[in-house]
């Protein structure tokens, strides 16, 4: 773990924003050089802060009309089970990001789909066929926000 | 609307976000110079939003995330505002998701370890207006986390 000042925290803020800002550019809006700005770049790089880029792309525009999370609790249990699951969930493609959690249920995934009847061949022939897959919670996302987080 | 070469580029950049133009142009097979302008054209359609770093939340110190699954008491009608203002305002939020369905709204909670998550979830969660119930899941790992989409 390492320790940040202000100027490092401004760095993270920026590049949270649009990872494509120059050293120079972001070193011009905290007031430092570019040389120094580049080594605090390269320092939180070094120490894993910053860990890649993802793009923000309209899904809109590209046709996916419903993102849903799913709450799925495993029928069965055991550590192959689990292994079983998530090579097998990994697997498709509509799936985003799996979670594995504690509570009332064992993954959160995030699914995109063009649309709801869509959305159903997931759930039927991808979800649904799942090795092990229990009770499954759907929720509709109507909005999201990602905010800067501690770094604020 | 986007045709196959819009796409194979799309594609390349979901695997690659950090790829140069240059880099990209050689990942597609196209010039640099073709591959600038189509990148232009998908920002100016707004299909491109932007890049952002991910942050790595571990390297600074924060060990523990919690999904809060929140359902709020909607008998007043400027509830879901008067909450989304107020959890916004929260430095350890870093999502905010509404839904239709069993839950109203989800928050993504970071917190050091889970001393600090008590503290935050007592002094700054449970204060939120319009609470109605809270269920949270601890995330134990991340399997998947590409946010890629099926291009």
């Amino acid at each position: 773990m390492i320790d940040l000042d202000e100027t490092d925290r401004g760095i993270l803020r920026a590049l949270a924003d649009d990872a494509t800002l120059s050293a120079g550019e972001i070193g011009r809006r905290l007031g430092i050089s570019q040389p120094a700005c580049w080594r605090r770049i390269k320092r939180l790089q070094d120490n894993k802060v910053l860990a890649g880029q993802r793009l923000d792309l309209d899904l809109q525009k590209l046709g996916f009309t419903v993102t849903v999370f799913l709450g799925i609790k495993l029928a069965t249990k055991g550590r192959v089970s689990l292994d079983d699951f998530e090579r097998a969930v990994i697997a498709i493609p509509e799936v985003q990001t799996v979670q594995h959690v504690l509570g009332m249920y064992d993954y959160r995934l995030r699914v995109v789909a063009r649309d709801i009847p869509d959305f159903e061949r997931v759930l039927r022939r991808r979800i649904m066929t799942l090795p092990g897959v229990g009770n499954v919670e759907a929720n509709v996302l109507l909005s999201e926000e990602r905010l800067a987080g501690p770094i604020g | 609307m986007l045709d196959d070469l819009d796409r194979r580029l799309l594609r390349q950049l979901q695997a690659f976000p950090g790829a140069s133009t240059k880099e990209l142009a050689e990942l597609t097979n196209i010039s640099a110079a073709n591959c600038w302008r189509r990148l232009e054209k998908l920002q100016d359609r707004g299909v491109l939003q932007g890049r952002k770093a991910i942050i790595n939340w571990h390297a600074l110190g924060y060990e523990v995330e919690v999904s809060l699954r929140i359902t709020l008491d909607k008998s007043e009608a400027t509830a879901f505002d008067q909450f989304l203002l107020t959890a916004r305002l929260i430095p350890e939020v870093i999502e905010i998701q509404t839904f239709l369905g069993q839950v109203d709204v989800r928050l993504s909670v970071l917190a050091r370890d889970m001393q600090h998550y008590q503290d935050i979830y007592r002094s700054k969660i449970l204060t939120l207006p319009h609470i109605a119930d809270i269920e949270a899941l601890m995330q134990v790992a991340e399997i998947k986390s590409t946010q890629a989409l099926p291009i």
